[in-house]
C-alpha cells in the first residue's frame, strides 16, 4: 500500500536523481552552438522548439572601441559586447540552458561582467562573471521564464556608465510551443528585428562642442557629470543617429508579420510605428501574459525589453520612433521600415490631392461633391 | 615578483628623472621636504597578500606571510597637501582637478592613480630624487598598527555563496568615517612609526596592481591575471580601485563603505638606481651561492 508518506519520498528521490547530474556538472543534453549576428538582425532560430531542452552555447567578446554616434562625427569611447550597440540578441526556448562564454581580451582596459535579467540568482550572473582584461569565464543558467529580457554589464561602482556606453543587449526566451494570442491560438512571425535604444551622455567643452577622449577612462569623470543631470545628448537606435535609416532601413513586405523586439537598458521609452500599429504587443515582453491588441504606442520600462507583432497591410515607408518626438527628431530615436507591396485603397485613399482652395465654395462642400 | 615590479617602477621613474636632474630646483615650502620622510628600517612584519585568491574556482583567504622589505623605506610622514599638488599643476606636471575643493593645508583629495603618479614623476624631475607611490607591502609596513587585515571572514566553505554573503556582511558592517570632508594635516594623529593620518578619512593610492591567484594543492599561489588598470588603495580598509576613479562610490551591486576620499603619500628612493643595485646583489649572491 502506498501511503502519502512513501509517495512523497518517491517524489523526493526522483527529484534528487534529476538534480544530481546538474550538480555534478555533467548535463547530458544536446548542445547547440549559436553564431550571433549584429542587430537589428537576429540569428536563425525555431519559433516552436524541436525536441527537448538543449544547452545553447553563445560567446560574447567584450570590445572597448571608439565609435561615431551621429552625422556630425561625435565620438564615444564605447564599451560593447561583440562590437555592436546594442549587443546581439540571443534566442532560446524555455527550459534550455544558456551557456555563455564571456571574453575580455587583453587589449581592453577594464574589468567587465554580465547581468542577465533572464537568469536567477548571483546578481543575474554579475557576481560570477567578473573578468579582467586577459580573462574569460563561462556561465550557465537555466531559462526558466519566457519573454524578452535585457542583459548588461554591471561592474561595481560604475554600472550606469558601462550600460550607457553600449554594454546591453537582449535575450529572448520563447515558449517551447511558440507564441500565442490571448485566445491561445499560435502566433508566428515572418521576420524579426531587434531595436536596441541607447541614451548617450557626451560631455561638451566650454564652446558647447562635443569633446572626445583617447580612452574610456579619460571620459569617465566628465561623462558621469553629464549622466547625473539625466538629460541625454543623444537617444538613438542601434548605436548611432540614423543607424536604421536610408540604406540601412529595416525592410518588410505587405502581408508579412514582423516581430519588433525593443530594449532600453537604462531609461523609459515608447516605440510607435508611424502609419502602423502593434497587432499583438507584449509591452513588458513576458510571454506568459496575454499580448495586448491593436496598440498605437507601447511603453518600454527602462531596464526591460518588449515585443510587438505587426502584419504590414500597406506598402510604403514607415517611421519607427520613440514617440517622445523631441527624442525622435532632435536626439536621434528614429528608424525607418521600407515595405514593398500593393497599395490598398480601401484602407487609405487620397481623395483629393493637395491643391488650391476652390474660389466661392467651401472646401468641405467641394469634397462632398467629388466623392459622390 | 615583488622585486621585478619594483625594479620596473624604479627604472621607469629613473629614466624619466635623468634628463631633468641637471635642472633640479631648490625645494621650497610647497614641496614635501626631506624632514617629512620617515626613514623606516626594514623589519619582519606580517602581510596579507593583496588580490584575489581561489582554489578550484572557489574564493579562499589570501595567504598571510611574514615578509621583510628589501631595504629601509623613506616614506612621507603625511599625505601630499592641496598646496603641494597645486604647485605641480601650476608647473604643468599634474592634471588640474576640476572638483578639487580642499584647502591648502589639507591633504589633496579627489585624485586618481594617474594624477598621483604624475605628481611623483614631477617630484622626481623637480628634486632629482626618485619619488614614487608606495607598494601595498610598503604601505602596510609603514602603517603598522593602523593597517587592517582584510582576510575573508569565512574560508574553506564548500559553498561559495556562504563566502559571498559573509563578505557582504563584513563590507556593509564597516563604519563610515565620522568626518567625510578632508581635515587639516595631523587631525587623525600619528602611528607608532611616526606617520600622520594613516587610516583617517583619506585613502591612499599604492602602486600595487590587482592580481588574481590560483592556489594549487601544494599551497603555492600561481598568478593567473594581473590587472594594472586596477590598483590597491589603502586606508581604514584595503580597496581595489580603477586607476581613473577620483571619487569612489558604491551603489547598485557594490556594497559597503567606499573610501571617503582618495589621496596619496610618496616614497623617496635613497639611491638613483636602487633596483639595479639589488639586482646586481642578487646576481652576485647567486654566483657566489649565498642564496
Amino acid at each position: 500500500m502506498i501511503t502519502r508518506r512513501t509517495a512523497l519520498m518517491g517524489v523526493a528521490a526522483v527529484a534528487l536523481v534529476i538534480a544530481a547530474p546538474a550538480l555534478a556538472d555533467d548535463l547530458k543534453l544536446p548542445r547547440e552552438s549559436v553564431e550571433l549576428v549584429a542587430p537589428p538582425f537576429v540569428h536563425a532560430h525555431d519559433q516552436v522548439a524541436k525536441g527537448g531542452p538543449k544547452i545553447m552555447e553563445f560567446k560574447l567578446t567584450i570590445r572597448e572601441k571608439e565609435v561615431v554616434i551621429d552625422d556630425a562625427g561625435t565620438k564615444l569611447q564605447a564599451m560593447t559586447f561583440n562590437g555592436s550597440i546594442p549587443a546581439p540578441m540571443m534566442v532560446v526556448h524555455e527550459g534550455d540552458y544558456v551557456e555563455l562564454t564571456l571574453v575580455n581580451p587583453e587589449t581592453n582596459t577594464m574589468p567587465h561582467n554580465i547581468d542577465l535579467h533572464a537568469a536567477t540568482g548571483g546578481l543575474g550572473g554579475g557576481a560570477l562573471t567578473h573578468v579582467n582584461p586577459g580573462e574569460q569565464t563561462v556561465l550557465r543558467f537555466k531559462a526558466t521564464r519566457t519573454g524578452t529580457f535585457v542583459y548588461h554589464c554591471a561592474p561595481e561602482g560604475m554600472i550606469p556608465w558601462h550600460v550607457v556606453s553600449g554594454m546591453h543587449g537582449t535575450i529572448m526566451v520563447l515558449p517551447r510551443d511558440g507564441l500565442k494570442n490571448p485566445e491561445g491560438k499560435p502566433l508566428h512571425y515572418d521576420r524579426i528585428y531587434y531595436v536596441g535604444e541607447n541614451d548617450f551622455y557626451i560631455p561638451k567643452d566650454e564652446n558647447g562642442k562635443y569633446k572626445s577622449y583617447d580612452s574610456p577612462g579619460e571620459a569617465f569623470a566628465d561623462t558621469t557629470e553629464v549622466m547625473r543631470k539625466l538629460i541625454p545628448t543623444h537617444v538613438v537606435f542601434n548605436g548611432r543617429v540614423g543607424a536604421l535609416t536610408g540604406k540601412n532601413a529595416m525592410t518588410a513586405k505587405v502581408g508579412e508579420t514582423v516581430m519588433f523586439v525593443h530594449s532600453e537598458a537604462n531609461r523609459d521609452t515608447r516605440p510607435h510605428i508611424i502609419g502602423g500599429h502593434g497587432d499583438y504587443v507584449w509591452e513588458t515582453g513576458k510571454f506568459s501574459n496575454p499580448p495586448e491588441k491593436d496598440l498605437e504606442t507601447w511603453f518600454i520600462r527602462g531596464g526591460s525589453a518588449g515585443a510587438a507583432l505587426y502584419t504590414f497591410r500597406q506598402p510604403g515607408v514607415y517611421a519607427y520612433v520613440n514617440h517622445n518626438l523631441i527624442e525622435a527628431a532632435e536626439l536621434g530615436a528614429t528608424a525607418h521600415i521600407k515595405v514593398d507591396g500593393e497599395w490598398n485603397n480601401d484602407l487609405m485613399k487620397q481623395v483629393v490631392p493637395p491643391g488650391p482652395i476652390p474660389v466661392g465654395k467651401s472646401s468641405a462642400a467641394a469634397a462632398t461633391v467629388l466623392t459622390r | 615578483m615583488l622585486l621585478a615590479m619594483k625594479l620596473k617602477a624604479a627604472l621607469t621613474a629613473a629614466a624619466l628623472a635623468s634628463p631633468f636632474a641637471m635642472t633640479a630646483v631648490t625645494p621650497s615650502d610647497t614641496l614635501p621636504s626631506a624632514q617629512e620622510f620617515a626613514a623606516l628600517k626594514a623589519e619582519n612584519f606580517s602581510y596579507r597578500i593583496a588580490g584575489d585568491f581561489s582554489r578550484d574556482g572557489k574564493p579562499v583567504a589570501a595567504p598571510l606571510r611574514q615578509i621583510k622589505l628589501d631595504s629601509s623605506l623613506a616614506i612621507m610622514t603625511r599625505q601630499v597637501t592641496a598646496a603641494e599638488y597645486a604647485r605641480c599643476v601650476d608647473d604643468g606636471g599634474c592634471p588640474r582637478i576640476p572638483q578639487a575643493s580642499t584647502k591648502d593645508d589639507m591633504p589633496m583629495v579627489g585624485v586618481n592613480w594617474r594624477d598621483a603618479t604624475a605628481y611623483a614623476r614631477w617630484m622626481t624631475r623637480t628634486t632629482g630624487k626618485l619619488h614614487r607611490l608606495p607598494t601595498d607591502e610598503e604601505w602596510v609596513f609603514a602603517a603598522a598598527e593602523k593597517a587592517s587585515d582584510d582576510a575573508l571572514p569565512v574560508t574553506g566553505a564548500a559553498d561559495p555563496v556562504r563566502v559571498w554573503i559573509a563578505r557582504y556582511e563584513a563590507e556593509t558592517s564597516r563604519e563610515r568615517p565620522a568626518l567625510l570632508a578632508p581635515q587639516p594635516v595631523g587631525a587623525f594623529g600619528r602611528n607608532e612609526r611616526g606617520l600622520q593620518d594613516v587610516a583617517g578619512n583619506v585613502w591612499e593610492w599604492t602602486d600595487t596592481c590587482f592580481v588574481r591567484h590560483d592556489v594549487e594543492p601544494s599551497g603555492a599561489a600561481r598568478v593567473t591575471n594581473t590587472n594594472c588598470g586596477v590598483r590597491v588603495v589603502q586606508g581604514a580598509h584595503r580597496a581595489y580601485m580603477t586607476d581613473f576613479i577620483r571619487d569612489p562610490r558604491t551603489g547598485g551591486c557594490a556594497a559597503g563603505v567606499p573610501p571617503a576620499n582618495l589621496g596619496f603619500r610618496l616614497v623617496v628612493e635613497q639611491e638613483r638606481w636602487p633596483g639595479l643595485r639589488r639586482m646586481a646583489e642578487r646576481a652576485a649572491d647567486k654566483v657566489f651561492g649565498r642564496l
